[in-house]
């Protein structure tokens, strides 16, 4: 691929060389050829830098080169390197796919000195599912980072503002390797890391850590637990009595609202679709008719047989691209298309700091590749896809993620408010100019 | 730091009183090691750097003295002496180092031999935030013939009940046949809330727990416990499903002040971390439940959690019996791999020595002697035409011309005298054996 663009920008530097010597003959200015040729090297340069981007390296795996590059990385900061699982689908064949049946915490020492032992805890908790759900992961997250603040102390001759970032970043790579990272993490360490850099160097330790872990607090407050009161807020008034709602697997948002909803006497009745191998529809079933709300559940694949029942479709949203692509659950796609023809009406609900500047248009460039294992199924003691590995033409594909386009949903619901899809740049741009 | 290691070394031996009368079991040697030796290396392999090892002065002298009971281990040993008859339990001799223990701690008993991967253990207690976190092992038949018991062996111990939940690793009931006079009582609570339930009874616990700081504290204020595994375990199983226990959705303030009035300190307030708001929202938030088929939360809202790791396949052997002891010595060489014949041993060409065989530093080893399938100690003398097979010498043992032994446990310092023929026997410390003297199935020691 670097050849490709050294190709491109010699073809557009000669292009540009041979327009600026046309231009010098035409309008008679006679300037040497050395001072055109400088003059081209120079745009030669911008072009250069326009056009190469460096692509993420957790969706180049099948490049081995990408693949050295980060074992180098993880090395300088003593974080062990999780092989790959299994034969991989070719289309998706750039991207990790781990196996859960091997932590990373085989390769670390016990007690873990290298990494912070709640930070290890919660690499563990990811790769086990038992921190699902972007808003715990986030929240889990930011505690974990409150407890390293607490026990971090300064080294002599060194500034909290640099040092502490310094060292989150080895943990931060430790719990990619456990699972990827979600959009939502991605913007509370990016939040965390500009508070780091912003104390003041002649700030005391005491106090500037407790001025860390009250940020820290307020974030969670106000991104977290008040955007999920002004969400259900909205959203209860697109509730109406005899509504029968459809919600997808377990969305901690949606959830909420509902049961909120429940709370203020609103009538309606909700169906729970769910999907395999991760099954979530059950628990968000367990926890709405714990409330006594009354639901229905079903299988994805029977879902053109109840949508004719449904008047309103309430989807959760992992992350909202800044083209206006929602990114949830795999089958969350599926639902709004089915939905739109039939006319139900899709609202994604979703708090702002899960809004992400990535933008995607299909599923296959970025997403995660879950254990293969878990597709295997075990009915009356028998494994039909026990030796699935020894097949050489089969392969198991255990998408997590998929993207929705903006023309399925009709609103989204968020803590600033009702707004269509495609506003979601303007969004991001305010929140920029916030910052 | 995330875990400190503890190491109970102070055990008597109890069950194999013909070994260790003169040599205090963790000096024991196996394979040419002391018993020590094989949790310390365990531990070091894992990756600790510390440890404090719980034992009485006599061994903490042998250890730092004598030259033969060398421990090449790299951690920092922190050894606590305790009075030798001052008859404490495990969990005394943990509330006497309360003041030592900042977090949570691992304890390890001296006589385990395992090659299990502890990282299973501890991403258990991690994971799921546990109280408590063990392992077991599936029990192995002994094979090999025990010297000095004639007959069958005895009934055994009594066994151990255990039981645990579909995943087979959350503990939720443990007694011994000892406890249960009129039979197997399980409560209601346990099956209200997890009806299938594995009981299983062949398996053998390694002694080796995982147990949060606030366990410690609550030691530290009910002194009658005395025994880690005899009553502090059954009772952490048995106060996972009692009614205080579950998360404090019902503020009842007459319950709580029942239950300050109650004596026995209050566990589930130790329990409590800081940030318990933020790990409440985590959990509400996250669509995980250890369990299906009723309405509650994930771990039904218990605070205080015991896991188990039951490992199927690999080496797990508690050396506390004879047998225990004979087997260990046949497997444990595999867990190191030092070379079998001592290189400062001197071993003449014509003698023959197998391959499963382990020969200690300065060993004489004369002519047409034969050494099958045995262990012979650090000094030992074997004489010209001696047969020794499926044996264990300890150390200091001379062998004179022409003996006989097999299947026996010669211990330190003994002279067996030429021409003797030995078959399972056990022979104590420091005795001699007239020569020529034929001696079957004997146990010969001196009780001092």
């Amino acid at each position: 691929s670097s050849i490709l663009h050294i190709a491109a920008v010699v073809v557009s530097g000669t292009s540009v060389v041979v327009y600026m010597y046309t231009w010098c003959l035409s309008s008679s200015i006679h300037i040497s050829a050395v001072v055109v040729s400088m003059f081209s090297t120079i745009i030669c340069g911008f072009l250069f830098l326009l056009v190469v981007k460096r692509l993420p390296e957790h969706v180049q795996v099948d490049d081995p080169a990408v693949v050295k590059r980060l074992a180098k990385k993880l090395e300088r900061q003593q974080i062990p390197l999780r092989s790959d699982y299994g034969y991989k689908v070719s289309l998706f064949s750039h991207l990790h796919q781990y196996s859960r049946k091997a932590p990373l915490t085989q390769q670390l020492s016990i007690p873990s000195t290298v990494i912070h032992p709640s930070i290890v805890r919660l690499g563990l908790q990811y790769s086990q599912g038992i921190v699902a759900g972007s808003n715990a992961r986030s929240v889990a997250l930011l505690h974990a980072f409150k407890q390293v603040i607490r026990d971090y102390t300064t080294p002599p001759n060194e500034e909290l503002s640099r040092d502490l970032v310094n060292k989150l970043k080895p943990y931060i790579s430790f719990l990619n390797q456990c699972r990827p990272l979600s959009a939502s993490m991605g913007n509370a360490i990016k939040y965390i890391k500009k508070e780091i850099s912003n104390i003041p160097s002649q700030c005391k330790e005491e106090e500037a850590k407790t001025k860390l872990l009250t940020c820290i607090d307020r974030y969670i407050e106000e991104k977290i637990v008040l955007a999920a009161k002004a969400i259900s807020k909205y959203a209860i008034e697109k509730i109406s009595d005899g509504d029968v709602i459809l919600v997808y697997g377990c969305s901690s948002l949606v959830n909420n609202i509902l049961c909120e909803a429940f709370e203020k006497s609103r009538k309606f009745r909700v169906i729970v679709v769910d999907s395999r191998p991760r099954l979530e529809g059950r628990e968000a079933l367990r926890r709405l008719v714990q409330r006594g709300i009354s639901c229905t559940y079903v299988l994805i694949s029977a879902l053109s047989y109840i949508l004719p029942e449904v008047s309103k479709v309430f989807l959760g949203a992992h992350a909202l691209l800044a083209n206006g692509y929602v990114m949830s659950r795999v089958g969350t796609s599926q639902i709004a298309l089915v939905a739109r023809t039939f006319n139900v009406p899709v609202l994604v609900c979703c708090e702002t700091y899960k809004f992400c500047e990535k933008v995607q248009t299909d599923s296959f460039v970025s997403n995660e590749l879950d254990d293969p294992d878990d597709l295997m199924v075990t009915r009356k003691g028998k494994t039909q896809l026990e030796n699935w590995q020894d097949v050489s033409s089969l392969g198991l594909l255990n998408l997590v993620y998929d993207v929705t386009p903006p023309d399925f949903v009709d609103l989204v619901i968020t803590d600033l408010g009702m707004i269509p899809c495609t506003s979601v740049p303007v969004v991001l741009r305010v929140k920029n100019l916030d910052q | 730091m995330e875990l400190q290691a503890v190491l109970m070394a102070a055990g008597g031996g109890s069950r194999m009183m013909d070994l260790t009368y003169n040599t205090r079991k963790p000096l024991l040697p196996v394979g040419n090691k002391p018993l020590i030796w094989y949790p310390l290396n365990l531990l070091e392999r894992v990756g600790f750097e510390e440890v404090i090892v719980i034992t009485t002065k006599e061994v903490q002298k042998m250890i730092s003295t004598d030259p033969k009971m060398k421990l090449d281990v790299k951690m920092k040993l922190d050894i606590v002496c305790i009075q030798e008859d001052a008859d404490m339990g495990t969990a005394d001799a943990l509330r006497h180092i309360q003041q030592k223990i900042k977090t949570d701690i691992l304890v390890v008993s001296c006589d385990l031999i395992t090659d299990a991967a502890l990282h299973e253990v501890v991403d258990l207690f991690r994971a799921h935030n546990a109280t408590l976190s063990m392992l077991m092992s599936k029990a192995h038949e002994f094979t090999e013939t025990v010297p000095g018991q004639k007959g069958k062996k005895k009934t055994g111990e009594q066994r151990d009940f255990v039981g645990v939940d579909g995943t087979g690793k959350r503990l939720l009931f443990m007694a011994n046949e000892a406890d249960l006079d009129k039979g197997l009582v399980i409560r209601k609570s346990i099956m209200r809330k997890l009806p299938r339930m594995h009981i299983k009874t062949g398996l053998v616990d390694a002694h080796l727990y995982c147990l949060k700081k606030s366990v410690v504290d609550f030691l530290a204020d009910n002194k009658s416990v005395s025994s880690i595994r005899g009553e502090l375990v059954p009772y952490l199983v048995r106060k996972q499903f009692s009614k205080s226990m579950t998360s404090p959705n019902v503020n009842d303030e007459a319950d709580q002040k029942l239950k300050k009035k109650d004596g026995n300190a209050n566990l589930e307030i130790q329990i409590l971390s800081r940030d318990e708001v933020l790990l409440q929202l985590t959990r509400e938030r996250s669509c995980w439940n250890d369990h299906r088929g009723d309405m509650s939360e994930a771990y039904h809202g218990v605070r205080l959690r015991c896991y188990v790791h039951i490992m199927d396949e690999g080496m797990c052997y508690r050396v506390n019996t004879l047998a225990a002891y004979i087997e260990a010595n046949r497997l444990a060489p595999k867990l190191f791999d030092e070379p079998a014949v001592h290189p400062s041993a001197a071993i003449s060409v014509r003698c023959l020595i197998g391959a499963d065989s382990i020969i200690g530093a300065s060993c004489q080893i004369s002519d047409k002697a034969s050494i099958k399938r045995s262990m012979i100690g650090a000094s030992t003398t074997v004489r010209e035409k001696v047969k020794v097979t499926n044996s264990i010498i300890m150390h200091g043992v001379t062998i004179e011309e022409g003996c006989n032994i097999q299947g026996s446990v010669i211990c330190s310092n003994t002279v067996i005298g030429r021409g003797a023929d030995i078959k399972y026997c056990l022979v104590g410390s420091a005795q001699r054996i007239e020569p020529e003297g034929e001696h079957t199935t004997l146990s010969e020691c001196d009780w001092t």
